[in-house]
């Protein structure tokens, strides 16, 4: 499969990116922003966006929306070989964890593990939602309204306990009355 | 709570995952402890933080890696593949759905308003778990500029290899002198 094919690109693309996905999908959206809006322009800022919010809308992990860019560079074949490639190696290293758990250094490794790494994790999930919203704005009729329904969303998930479907809806509302 | 129950067939733990792939909105990992450790009592509340955060240390989606150490705890093999696929059997096939509704109406104007906005909240709902996680972790200042580090870094568009590489030595030194005695 040659590099210049998009679905070898697709592939080798998110195959890089899982081996490094420590904090799992939201964690790397920065990289996949990079590579599909950037590096290949296989669409803009907005069109990732939406994907991410269909994806989050939907039932289903997070990572769902590597399915949808898959789909949109090569069909229905591309979203299997973008979801395979994002998550079959590391599923393997799972695996091998999972079955040598006994041997691995114990409660006290992994705690510093964790605690070491989610800090990175959270920065970068900070960092997504950072450039989703600004992605969603440049793209938007009216920006700073936009904007507005971000950090109200943001208010929202951080201090109440509803589910954050709510706010999806929300934002759908507010979309249809003034973002044409 | 119930108290644990004996370990599940390779029948019911498929058919949990396939629930929990299905149910699971804005994120499965809720719902999978409400599951597995709430309702049908096969892992204690500690089984699951555990391997809940192995699952987040590796690299791969946390949901996948989490279904993967359930299903090979009880299973091995077997039990690893049939969790994982069934996490995914059900989002995918509605996931095929949606992308074809999308090639087909995304483009007119009322339907671009509404994803437009729906798109606005869930960049803040990412920012508002950010602020959520952040805080729940209590980092001292060294874990806090670890964490800050990599959002400055992800902002300025460093690499992710170079973010993920270049802060895990600090986090890791900075958790470990803190986790000391």
């Amino acid at each position: 499969m040659s590099e210049e094919s998009p679905l070898g690109a697709l592939v080798l693309g998110f195959l890089g990116i899982s081996l490094l996905s420590v904090g799992g999908g939201v964690a790397v959206l920065p990289e996949m922003q990079r590579l599909v809006v950037e590096t290949h322009g296989w669409m803009d800022a907005l069109g990732f966006a939406k994907r991410f919010a269909l994806a989050q809308a939907a039932p289903g992990p997070n990572i769902m929306v590597v399915g949808l860019i898959g789909w949109h560079v090569a069909g229905a074949l591309g979203m299997f070989a973008a979801m395979l490639a994002m998550c079959g190696p590391t599923s393997l290293l799972a695996y091998g964890v999972a079955r040598m758990r006994q041997r691995l250094a114990g409660r006290r490794g992994l705690r510093v593990a964790e605690r070491g790494l989610v800090p990175i994790a959270v920065g970068l999930i900070a960092a997504s939602g950072v450039l989703l919203a600004v992605g969603t704005a440049e793209g938007a009729a009216l920006p700073w309204l936009a904007l507005g329904v971000t950090l109200g969303s943001a208010l929202f998930v951080w201090r109440s306990r509803r589910s954050p479907l709510w706010v999806l809806g929300v934002g759908g509302v507010m979309g249809a009355l003034f973002l044409r | 709570m119930s108290p644990p129950a004996g370990p599940p067939g390779l029948l019911p733990l498929g058919l949990a995952y396939l629930r929990i792939g299905l149910t699971g909105f804005g994120g499965v990992n809720a719902w999978a402890r409400q599951l597995l450790v709430e309702e049908k009592g096969w892992l204690t509340e500690q089984d699951y933080a555990e391997t809940l955060g192995v699952a987040q240390v590796l690299p791969g989606p946390n949901a996948l890696n989490c279904a993967i150490g359930v299903g090979a705890r009880f299973h091995g093999a077997a039990g690893a593949a049939v969790c994982g696929l069934a996490l995914f059997a059900g989002p995918m096939a509605l996931l095929m759905g949606i992308a074809a509704l999308y090639d087909a109406y995304g483009d007119l104007p009322w339907v671009r308003a509404v994803l437009t906005g729906i798109a606005a909240a869930a960049a803040g709902m990412v920012l508002g778990t950010a602020v959520k996680m952040a805080q729940k972790l209590r980092p001292g200042l060294p874990l806090l500029l670890v964490g800050l580090g990599a959002l400055g870094m992800a902002l300025a568009r460093v690499p992710l290899p170079a973010v993920v590489l270049g802060l895990a030595p600090f986090g890791l030194l900075a958790a470990w002198w803190g986790l000391r005695r």
